[in-house]
């Protein structure tokens, strides 16, 4: 059903912290690897060893520069997954009812046996977070790791999506929103973390951690007022030969 | 957007399909026996043609059935319902009109109610998503409205009618374009909000997530061909609304006309469709630095 649910009993998702990511695209790997093999249809590539290689993923690493008005340039990567929206608009635009939030956690999710691939939900999201699988013609997102995350099969610790329990940074964290007092909700409020074009209207569920501020450095280099060696008005001393020598050549 | 040629079909020939069928629905003209059954043909084909059209950009089509299922929320199973609905109602007209020399009025006015509601639910479709701004704005729906009303006049042969509609086409695709070109730097949508980074600087994309490209790029960042723009906006205005207005208000009507008519006016729909799709800027643009 493509109505939204007015309430959510838990609101899971995930605070990824900019300021930590190093970008080293693990959890794009552990999302593809751990998606692969269970939930839904394969997330397929499309000629993985030739010239021009495409797959489907349901999470990407982008990397971007913050350029500042004085001072260095600063890197930032930036994981975007699905953002688990309470107004996805992926889910009313879908005209079979593949697409769903679900009541009980706030989870959006593609029932793959209802869906026709017609795209509309990737338009609809602003963030990238849908892709239509070439292979199966069937749109793919993330699921949250639902098949991990009340996984009762596997180790407690492993319950959670596998792009956070793989990020050798700590830099994605797994919780539920919709109770104040959850770690997630901790570090939102600490950090001031955002929503992602917040007017689209959508309420994301995800939050980022913005980078913190950078310390100005001072010169530390104790030689640098010895680089900059100018030859005196008068022609004496060593550098004052030096220049004439250099001159004459 | 990909201008994806499935869609371009069936939303001008089902357009024009459901606009011939309005004015007959209205009775503007009320033919009977072979006559009407010519019509009747034309317009059936073109709207359903158009509706089949649109489901070859299905990735998984054996499910489209359930595409009726979502009313509620989702504008495609809107257009889905109403479509159906408009063929059946104005079917049952044309037998009337076909086999018995009556037009039955209510149902003709509630068939091109629903015809005309049809061409709505797909322009809705478009102007629904705040993801493309220069397609979220009544504008959408007031360029396919009229695509539809004025095509559809020209095949129901009224020459005055739809060289006054193409008049009003050619001013609606001057307005769509105009506004349309700055609506992406008004929605407020950029790379700073995108990424929540703007307020330490200015933001660039250094790296891409994926060194190929992916569905996204190919769906919704489609830049080849724009460099055209400008050559094929002035094509789909002189041949979707300025030369069939002129060569139907200033020259005696036929059926030979009518015919050039058509050609001349479909070239510059089909153009203007391409164009509709081709200039839209999806947001997701943002986070591969492909929107300024």
């Amino acid at each position: 059903m493509t109505q939204l649910p007015t309430h959510t009993d838990k609101k899971l998702g995930l605070v990824i912290d900019l300021d930590i990511c190093v970008g080293c695209h693990a959890c794009v790997v552990a999302c593809k690897g751990w998606n692969d093999q269970g939930y839904g249809a394969p997330l397929s590539d499309q000629d993985p060893y030739g010239g021009d290689p495409t797959g489907t993923f349901l999470n990407r690493v982008h990397s971007f520069e913050i350029i500042p008005e004085k001072g260095a340039a600063q890197t930032v990567h930036f994981p975007k997954s699905c953002l688990h929206c309470e107004d996805a608009p992926c889910v009313t635009v879908c005209p079979t009812g593949a697409s769903y939030k679900r009541s009980e956690d706030g989870i959006v999710l593609v029932n793959e046996d209802a869906c026709i691939g017609c795209g509309l939900c990737a338009w609809a999201c602003p963030y990238g977070a849908r892709e239509l699988d070439q292979a199966a013609g069937v749109m793919k997102k993330c699921t949250l790791c639902v098949d991990r995350i009340y996984n009762e099969n596997l180790p407690e610790i492993d319950r959670e999506p596998a792009c956070v329990r793989t990020c050798p940074a700590n830099a994605r964290h797994f919780g539920d929103f919709a109770d104040p007092a959850s770690a997630v909700n901790q570090l939102v409020t600490e950090r001031g973390g955002i929503d992602l074009m917040p007017e689209q209207g959508t309420k994301p569920v995800n939050k980022y951690l913005p980078p913190r501020a950078k310390d100005d450095l001072e010169e530390t280099d104790f030689l640098a007022p010895l680089l900059d060696i100018q030859a005196p008005e008068q022609n004496d001393g060593f550098v004052g030969w030096l220049d004439k020598i250099l001159e004459k050549i | 957007m990909h201008p994806a040629p499935s869609v371009i079909i069936f939303t001008v020939l089902s357009g024009l399909g459901f606009g011939l069928l309005t004015w007959l629905g209205l009775g503007v003209i009320a033919p009977t026996g072979w006559v009407a059954f010519a019509f009747y043909v034309i317009a059936y084909g073109l709207a359903v043609v158009g509706l089949l059209a649109s489901t070859f950009h299905l990735g998984n089509p054996k499910n489209a059935l359930l595409a009726f299922s979502q009313w509620r929320t989702s504008w495609l199973s809107r257009e889905a319902w109403l479509s159906l609905a408009a063929l059946a109602v104005i079917g049952l007209y044309a037998v009337g009109s076909i086999f018995f020399d009556n037009h039955i009025k209510i149902l003709g006015i509630l068939g091109a109610i629903l015809s005309l509601a049809t061409v709505f639910a797909t322009s809705m479709i478009y102007a629904q998503l705040p993801t493309i701004p220069r397609w979220n704005h009544w504008s959408t729906t007031a360029l396919f409205i009229l695509f539809s009303l004025s095509g559809g006049a020209l095949l129901a042969g009224q020459s005055r009618l739809a060289g006054a509609l193409f008049l009003a086409l050619t001013i609606a695709l001057v307005f769509t374009w105009k506004s349309g070109d700055t609506r992406f730097a008004r929605s407020g949508s950029n790379m700073s909000t995108a990424t929540g980074l703007g307020t330490a600087g200015q933001i660039r994309m250094v790296e891409s997530p994926h060194t190929g490209t992916n569905y996204l790029l190919r769906e919704m960042v489609h830049v080849v061909g724009r460099k055209h723009i400008d050559k094929l906006r002035v094509i789909s205005l002189l041949c979707a609304g300025v030369i069939p207005a002129i060569l139907l208000l200033a020259t005696p009507a036929g059926h030979i006309l009518a015919l050039t008519v058509v050609a001349i006016h479909l070239l510059g729909a089909f153009t203007a469709r391409w164009l509709f799709f081709a200039e839209a800027e999806h947001v997701v643009g943002l986070y591969y630095g492909k929107r300024s």
